[in-house]
């Protein structure tokens, strides 16, 4: 807790790399015994790579650099390793099964036995003395679906102490939290830190990491900015986020002149609910509008429901749609499907193109004409020449480096299969484009060519939306940026008024700010 | 070397469907010559006198198996959609039991009975596709059902009793091409069909040629394409003198030339179509191909759908063949079928399949069944042979997909599969693996 406390873990210069993509680059962590220690960073920053480089999801050797855990050099090849090992992973997305009573769950894959047989007896007795140690009174016996998240992360944090942890990580522990979960949670950690144990926190929620850590490590772009002492240095929500975001901005943009015309593009009060919980409101009242010509951003933090919106405009895609409007060049029209809006000139570039942006198995020429098959086919019956034709025409336009368009898109490194998703959408003469993530995992080259097909439909006339947690890419690449929290926009900004350290708080707060 | 290379990749590696239909049906021949051989050996006589490529075995051959690759076609569509089908011998036993009862109690004419059939296996499919595709019930488990319900369905109408069918409906299953014109010494219809065959070679080579260069893309080297059809067509000539010369009053089968329709009509519509490609694309990715504007729902039910009214079409030309429906009609037919469809190289994930590959593949099974016993195996060895050749081909082909090696029965089936790259790329990028989302339904 204090300067002189012992080093529990040093991670010394590392380095990881994917094809194409350097996450790490000679990242230095160092974390002091019985400390709370926070780890910032926007999407994308290297976080989750470096948690999984500690324990072990990417075996030693996949990365370069050195790990000492208690004074000695640590090698995990694989999670159990770093288990053994006292360091635990508590994920975003809980990994408890449902279906199992809370104290099977605790000690899943950790059962302890007599003779062969699962001794359920002390397993019981075992489960009621950890869950008092993280202030959980359930029955034992409870199903996990029957309890809140609040409790079935504190069943996950009962499951590490199970293990006999002494390095606890969290990753994003209060995203799906309530405000008095939270406040549990945090009050948890202080008990913990009071005990000994020592915590990695990983947390886009600004105000608890200051309220909570001791230390804090700032990650940009795959690399430390710095580390923060909280007390001795002073740190404030304002600090943190001029280290998360302070970067250049200049020449990751190509240049260019915005030709921005009238609105023709509007959403009003848009409502939807969770698909599953329907007593969760994904999108709450959510209005907006794009111009012609005009490249609109939406800036929010994960889980803020920006995808969510897109989808469910997109031919209600996701959730269950319950009231709102859509106006396209002064009319209202309605998409209750994909096949509609598609006919309406939307188009939806999702962010995870592998899971549902293209189908693998599909070569290049197939994925290109895939969302508009009519375009090349008459009376149903496909043209295999103008299929070849318009995809070599996009291949070209888009440099997209492939030998032909009958190379397979599972081949293709991720700025070229991105390429070949966005010339699916643009085969379909949309007016207006939706696009989730556009550059996520791919390298800087591509990036700024993807960047300048964007401004290029842009200058068609066509209207863009771009969602990125990316902030100095919206602020680089729109002309406006709308922020979204918890399911609402929160504002609305102008290209000349947006900097990070606006954006960022109003994509912490549902305090709406009126800047215009 | 260079030339071999050419040949080869021009063969079987090329992209063009000619090259891939050329080199399944190299396949096909390699199998056949050797059971050609075997048979031979095994009576002491010259390799011209083995038993599988004479006439009558030829035409018993497609007699005995043109249902088994009716359901293959339908199968196809199933598995490429991402499900399967194990209620088709059921669908075809109570299609046969209703149909022969229409005809016999009701005095149905036959033609309108093959009608009345087709309506039937029309309900049944749009039952199934109604939950399969808007319920959400896997198709795994909806056919499961179907496979009890409508054997039951079959054994409870027809009183466990055989029902036997009139003249003109057995044509469909056991009639031939009739004798028309001069006495040439053949069947005259058979000889104009290989005719026609030789030409639709002839003509798809040079389309094929044509569309490559109006691609600017580099068509095959025209030797190769020569070479290629030349073995097509003598292939076509020596199978026709075989239909067309055999036992007098025998020539190529009717249920064949139904069996050579569909192909060509399933194969246009899953090649050619935009309704065929919404079906490999709610296969490969069915998340994707929603997002794309494809109607989930309705290709799964089409498929479905369709899968019953073949396995209907195909119930009726065995009751045809064996002139009475009965209790144990169609009873395991769906393994055959899915057989077929995986030896012709369909991934079971779906995504992946062709028609054609699926008919070789369920006439490497027929031919080897048909070799098999022709040397005297008996059926409980020849169950054992199928069943181990069905799990070495498949298995071989994961294994060595999975090694990232050189597969041998993928080299053999590559010819078939749609496009499949050869290797899952390096995953860049995040580190995620590419997710497979799983086939809804």
């Amino acid at each position: 807790m204090t300067t002189n406390a012992p080093i529990l873990l040093e991670m010394r210069d590392i380095t990881k790399e994917f094809p194409g993509v350097k996450a790490l680059s000679d990242v230095n962590l160092v974390v002091k015994a019985g400390e709370i220690h926070a780890i910032c960073g926007e999407n994308g920053a290297g976080k989750s790579t470096l948690m999984k480089v500690l324990s072990g999801v990417y075996p030693y050797g996949t990365y370069s650099g050195d790990i000492v855990y208690q004074g000695s050099a640590a090698r995990f090849s694989d999670i159990r390793q770093s288990e053994n090992a006292g360091i635990v992973i508590i994920h975003q997305e809980l990994a408890l099964i449902p279906d199992m009573s809370i104290t099977e769950n605790i000690f899943l894959g950790n059962e302890p036995r007599r003779r062969g047989a699962i001794d359920w007896k002390s397993a019981q007795r075992q489960a009621l003395d950890l869950m008092a140690r993280v202030g959980l009174s359930e029955d034992p016996d409870t199903l996990i679906k029957d309890i809140g998240v609040g409790k079935q992360q504190l069943v996950e944090i009962a499951k590490a102490f199970a293990k006999d942890v002494k390095l606890l990580i969290l990753d994003e522990p209060t995203a799906a939290l309530n405000e008095a979960d939270s406040q549990h949670l945090l009050d948890l950690l202080r008990g913990f830190r009071e005990r000994g144990v020592t915590s990695i926190m990983i947390s886009h929620k600004l105000n608890e990491i200051e309220a909570i850590s001791d230390s804090i490590t700032i990650l940009r772009d795959g690399k430390t900015v710095e580390t923060l002492d909280v007390k001795a240095d002073g740190v404030d929500e304002d600090r943190i986020v001029r280290g998360m975001v302070g970067r250049e901005l200049s020449s990751r943009f190509p240049d260019h002149t915005p030709n921005i015309g009238e609105v023709f593009f509007e959403v009003r009060d848009w409502n939807v609910r969770h698909p599953i919980s329907a007593d969760r409101q994904v999108c709450k009242h959510e209005s907006f509008n794009v111009r012609k010509g005009e490249i609109v951003g939406f800036a929010g933090l994960m889980g803020a429901g920006r995808t969510e919106l897109a989808m469910s405009i997109f031919g209600r895609s996701y959730g269950v749609f319950e009231s709102g409007q859509i106006f396209k060049d002064g009319k209202e029209i309605k998409l209750k499907s994909v096949a509609d809006a598609i006919d309406n000139g939307l188009a939806y570039v999702s962010e995870d193109r592998k899971a549902i942006g293209l189908n693998l198995l599909d070569d290049i020429k197939t994925s290109t004409v895939a969302a508009k098959l009519s375009k090349i086919s008459h009376h149903g019956v496909l043209n295999e020449v103008e299929e070849y034709d318009a995809a070599e025409a996009y291949r070209k336009e888009l440099r997209t480096k492939a030998p032909t368009v009958d190379e397979g898109v599972s081949k293709l490194s991720g700025g070229n299969q991105q390429k070949v998703v966005l010339a699916k959408w643009m085969f379909t003469d949309p007016d207006l484009l939706i696009l989730d993530e556009p550059t996520r995992g791919i390298d800087v080259g591509a990036k700024y060519e993807i960047y300048g097909i964007i401004q290029r439909l842009a200058d068609q006339g066509k209207g863009v939306i771009v969602i990125s947690s990316e902030l100095p890419e919206l602020i680089g690449l729109c002309d406006r940026i709308y922020t979204v929290f918890e399911g609402q926009i929160t504002g609305e900004l102008a290209r000349e008024q947006a900097d990070p350290e606006t954006l960022m708080k109003q994509m912490t707060s549902t305090k709406k700010m009126q800047t215009r | 070397m260079s030339r071999f290379k050419d040949l080869q990749k021009n063969l079987f590696g090329g992209t063009t469907s000619n090259a891939r239909q050329f080199g399944m049906i190299f396949t096909l021949v390699a199998i056949v010559l050797l059971f050609q051989f075997l048979t031979a050996n095994n009576l002491g006589v010259g390799f011209g006198d083995g038993l599988t490529l004479r006439s009558d075995n030829l035409i018993a051959l497609f007699q005995q198996n043109s249902y088994i690759l009716i359901l293959a076609i339908g199968m196809l569509m199933v598995i490429v959609a991402g499900h399967i089908d194990l209620s088709v011998g059921s669908v075809a036993a109570f299609t046969g039991i209703l149909v022969a009862k229409s005809m016999a109690d009701w005095s149905l004419p036959w033609p309108l009975a093959i009608l009345f059939g087709l309506a039937i296996g029309a309900v049944i499919g749009a039952w199934q596709g109604f939950w399969v595709a808007y319920v959400g019930v896997p198709a795994f488990i909806v056919t499961l059902a179907g496979m009890l319900l409508w054997r039951g369905a079959n054994q409870y109408v027809g009183n466990a009793d055989t029902i036997p069918v009139p003249k003109g409906f057995q044509d469909i299953g056991a009639g031939f091409l009739p004798e028309v014109g001069p006495d040439t010494g053949y069947n005259n219809l058979t000889l104009l069909l290989g005719l026609a065959a030789c030409l639709a070679v002839v003509w798809r080579e040079l389309q094929a040629r044509k569309t490559r260069k109006e691609m600017n893309a580099e068509p095959a080297p025209l030797w190769v394409s020569i070479f290629r059809m030349a073995v097509m067509v003598a292939v076509l000539i020596f199978v026709t003198l075989r239909f067309a010369g055999g036992r007098v009053g025998t020539s190529f089968p009717i249920s064949g030339l139904i069996l050579v329709a569909l192909v060509l009509i399933y194969g246009f519509y899953t090649r050619n179509t935009a309704g065929g490609r919404h079906i490999y694309a709610v296969g490969g990715n069915s998340r994707a191909a929603e997002l794309s504007g494809v109607k989930l729902k309705r290709v799964n039910f089409f498929v479905m759908m369709n899968m019953s009214i073949l396995a209907s079409l195909a119930g009726m030309i065995f009751v045809a063949r064996s002139a009475a429906s009965g209790p144990q009609d169609g009873l395991s037919w769906e393994l055959d079928a899915i057989a077929a469809v995986f030896i012709g190289g369909a991934a079971v994930s779906g995504g992946i399949g062709t028609i054609s590959g699926s008919i070789v593949g369920g006439l490497v099974m027929a031919v080897l069944n048909n070799g098999l016993q022709l040397l005297g195996v008996g059926s409980d060895r020849v169950q054992i042979i199928k069943g181990l050749v069905l799990l070495l081909a498949v298995a071989l082909d994961v294994y060595n997909k999975s090694q990232g090696r050189f597969s041998i029965i993928g080299s053999l089936t590559r010819p078939f599969r749609r496009d499949e790259p050869s290797k899952p790329a390096p995953t860049s990028d995040t580190g995620n693996e590419p997710a497979k989302t799983t086939v809804a339904g």
